[in-house]
């Protein structure tokens, strides 16, 4: 596991040494990591992943996700001098799990529920607050969030911060003065439709998602007009052709992708109305295609003996054209899914060597616990390779496509199903992963649990929790609930992995200056060597940190990280929600995963900035 | 095994304790309210103006407290109505915990009747309309001994649930607190 593949290891040379030959000051931005396009690694998708202009404007860092900053004058040998420039109070007590953005000078924060915008004034000491936006969601909307009432970034684009708040509207804001521009009402909470993600901007559209897939939603992803924020189409997740904009242009790589209407035809009459697969997580896109790339989330009810069939179009990958919706491609990383294990994840764009040239390819760390390596032009998996313990799942046949389910860990109904892993939430959650060019590794903050789960028959109520599962959750073998892995996409293997006491559900951040940011449920955040793993620096914020940290250049020359704490969601909810663990059940059965969680932080979001000193 | 005359004790012992817990198996075919009141009791954590004094416990109480028929039955509805969901077997998840000591509107059954049929505006919906006020009172008795609060000879032994949860009848009791109790 710890061993270092030669040319990524050559490459990390070139990239330190050539760091400190040119030896920055600290007013100078300086990239360090220089990423060479013959490396003989996986590299970031140039047209989706331009040069580093010091900004931080969407959550995924560039629309190839990458979430890595090419600055450099943070380092492994100087990260022992950084300090706290600045903090600032988000007044709120929920899960933070947005990034801060930086957009010429000004940081921009969302807050979980109420959902309010802050701009601060980075070229002033202290960096003050410009103004404030308070879109004033329905606090009802609390009560139909399944995991927490936690937002996952705003977006700037074209001289607007736009984004989403619990009670389903999607926003635009002006970012210079913070009035708004336009508001559309998207989902609705009577049918127990939230909306929780970070809204993407491509190709002039605001792509948001609903989330609700604890509440038997039907899941859809929307483009908005940038301008108008008019909708001007809407794909969903389950139900006829029509309806998920399923036409003469997609083309499924694989047989079992393949049919009229699967989208009913693979559901009990009727059921797929009330099926889930909503969308709260990350979408990536290809200018030079113009194709999107998202997953969708898990079927609905948990108890699948009540839908029998692959449930298309829930717990797979789409491939979509921005401008019409029109679907490319899809394939399901786990028909018919038993466990929750909701395919939301980032999707990386990466080109990888292959034979003389290079291939365009996705890099998806999976929930289900594969790693997927796929062709993005045809969705067709490269390869799939377990990331951590498994044992609900046999493997991926990459000629069917298919993912082989291990049956005795299958829930039925009228027993426990013991032992099974990943767990719920997955050998990853939503948290994303970071991607750095210059090394070529994919780091996965990520989760070692496993679960009890007995299934019984859900009754569906508008606007209640539609699931039929009891869990009950707690750390996988090996005594960690919660790992970094450095992983090589082309070797399919950890280069390193270190491993944390408590479930990671912070995202990771990847720096040219060969550093990778995260942070853990009790408040600390590290900064690991990108090379080795070694921790080489860390500070204890006053709450635990689920947010994801980044990088920017501030208006003063110099390279910030910023992150903000504030625990919650559901890893967290037993502390910001007062959860009772002696009910192993609680939080869909992640409370008993945590028990231990409420003694070691409290609530509260809080931002941290730190930078070198002068 | 077994003689005429011990199981003639038995039979005698069955008859006494049926007698003794006429509360815990008496029926109800109708929910009007009875005549009379609860006295108030001496834990006072509201401000109630003009003498400090909590209204009475609605005397519907009496019917489903200690009830095991409207326990059984607030169980079952418990899981059906899809409680389970947020608030899971007591320990709470998208909804706030039931079986500890924390009551933000109130731990009495009139008042967690209230909640349940009016909603509160953080989320919890309000089930008037589409619960008959009984299932509301029976729902109400079921949440209150999630902290343990009924007698344990009036719950049942038995979770639906997977088996890892505590049965009600080893619920410890919770003193409430942040709570109109009526000292109860």
């Amino acid at each position: 596991m710890r061993r270092v593949c030669t040319a990524i290891l050559f490459g990390l040379i070139s990239l330190s040494s050539g760091g400190c030959k040119r030896s920055p000051t600290l007013s100078e931005s300086t990239v360090t990591g220089s990423i060479l396009p013959d490396a003989n690694h996986a590299i970031a998708s140039s047209a989706a992943s331009p040069a580093d202009d010091g900004n931080w404007i969407m959550p995924g860092k560039d629309y190839a996700s990458t979430r890595f900053s090419a600055l450099g004058q943070i380092t492994p040998d100087n990260i022992g001098k950084l300090g706290l420039v600045f903090t600032f109070s988000t007044a709120t007590t929920h899960g933070y799990e947005a990034p801060p953005l930086v957009v010429n000078g000004t940081m921009y924060l969302i807050t979980p529920f109420p959902n309010t915008l802050y701009a601060l004034d980075l070229t002033k000491p202290g960096a003050p607050q410009k103004w404030v936006f308070k879109p004033e969601p329905a606090a009802a909307s609390q009560g139909v969030a399944c995991c927490g009432t936690v937002n996952r970034g705003a977006v700037y684009s074209n001289g607007k911060i736009i984004f989403n708040t619990l009670d389903g509207q999607t926003i635009a804001v002006d970012a210079d003065n913070g009035r708004q521009i336009w508001r559309t009402q998207l989902g609705n909470i009577q049918k127990g439709e939230t909306i929780t993600m970070a809204p993407l901007v491509a190709g002039g559209k605001v792509l948001v998602g609903n989330s609700g897939g604890e509440m038997g939603v039907r899941g859809w992803l929307a483009a908005l007009d940038e301008g108008s924020g008019k909708l001007v189409w809407k794909a969903y997740h389950t139900g006829p052709d029509k309806d998920v904009l399923i036409g003469s242009r997609f083309k499924p790589f694989y047989a079992a992708d393949r049919g009229t209407d699967l989208g009913t035809k693979t559901w009990p009459p009727e059921i797929w109305k009330l099926g889930g697969g909503p969308m709260w997580g990350w979408i990536s896109y290809d200018p030079e295609t113009q194709a999107i790339y998202y997953g969708t989330g898990n079927p609905g009810p948990w108890n699948a003996d009540q839908r029998p069939g692959d449930n298309k179009w829930t717990t797979g990958v789409f491939s979509r054209d921005v401008n019409t919706g029109e679907a490319l491609w899809f394939y399901q990383t786990t028909p018919h899914d038993i466990y929750d294990h909701d395919d939301i994840n980032e999707s990386i764009l990466a080109d990888i060597p292959w034979g003389k040239g290079r291939r365009p390819v996705l890099l998806r760390p999976g929930r289900n616990g594969f790693f997927y390596v796929m062709d993005r032009r045809t969705g067709q998996v490269l390869s799939a390779t377990s990331y951590g313990h498994m044992n609900g799942y046999l493997g991926v046949d990459l000629k069917t496509g298919r993912i082989s389910i291990n049956p005795q860990k299958e829930p039925k109904q009228g027993r426990v199903t013991r032992d099974i892993c990943p767990a719920a939430p997955g050998q990853k959650d939503w948290n994303p992963s970071a991607f750095s060019p210059v090394t070529g590794l994919v780091y996965i903050p990520h989760i070692n649990l496993c679960m009890d789960m007995s299934v019984s028959p859900a009754n569906y109520i508008a606007g209640t929790p539609f699931v039929g599962a009891d869990v009950k959750m707690y750390g996988g073998p090996g005594g960690y609930r919660g790992a970094v892995t450095a992983w090589d996409p082309l070797a399919n293997k950890a280069v390193w992995e270190i491993h944390e006491e408590l479930p990671l559900w912070s995202p990771a951040l990847a720096t040219g200056g060969g550093l990778v940011f995260y942070g853990t449920l009790d408040g600390w955040f590290k900064a690991l060597d990108a090379r080795t793993g070694k921790l080489v620096w860390r500070f204890k914020a006053g709450s635990g940190i689920i947010g994801q940290p980044i990088s920017y250049r501030g208006p003063d020359g110099r390279q910030y990280i910023a992150v903000v704490a504030g625990v919650g969601g559901w890893a967290g909810g037993i502390v910001d929600g007062e959860l009772d663990p002696r009910d192993p059940t609680a939080a869909l059965g992640f409370a008993n995963a945590v028990k231990d969680l409420p003694n070691k932080t409290t609530p509260g979001g809080m931002l941290y900035v730190f930078a070198l000193p002068r | 095994m077994s003689s005429p005359f011990r199981a003639s004790l038995i039979i005698a012992g069955a008859a006494t304790l049926m007698v003794c817990g006429c509360k815990r198996e008496e029926r109800h075919s109708d929910s009007n309210p009875l005549a009379g009141s609860v006295p108030a009791g001496e834990r006072q954590p509201t401000i109630y103006p003009g003498g400090g004094t909590p209204p009475p416990l609605d005397p519907r109480a009496a019917r489903y407290e200690n009830n095991a028929p409207a326990l059984a039955e607030g169980q079952w509805l418990y899981a059906q109505m899809n409680c389970v969901g947020c608030h899971a077997h007591g320990g709470g998840g998208m909804g706030p915990a039931l079986m500890d000591d924390k009551w933000r509107y109130g731990g009495r059954i009139d008042q967690i009747a209230m909640t349940i049929a009016e909603g509160r505006p953080n989320g919890m919906p309000a089930w008037r309309g589409r619960l008959t006020d009984d299932q509301i009172w029976k729902l109400a008795a079921y949440v209150r001994s999630l902290s343990g609060q009924p007698s344990k000879d009036a719950v049942s032994s038995r979770a639906d649930e997977m088996s890892n949860t505590t049965p009600l009848t080893l619920t410890p009791r919770q003193g409430p607190r942040n709570a109109d109790t009526a000292g109860r």
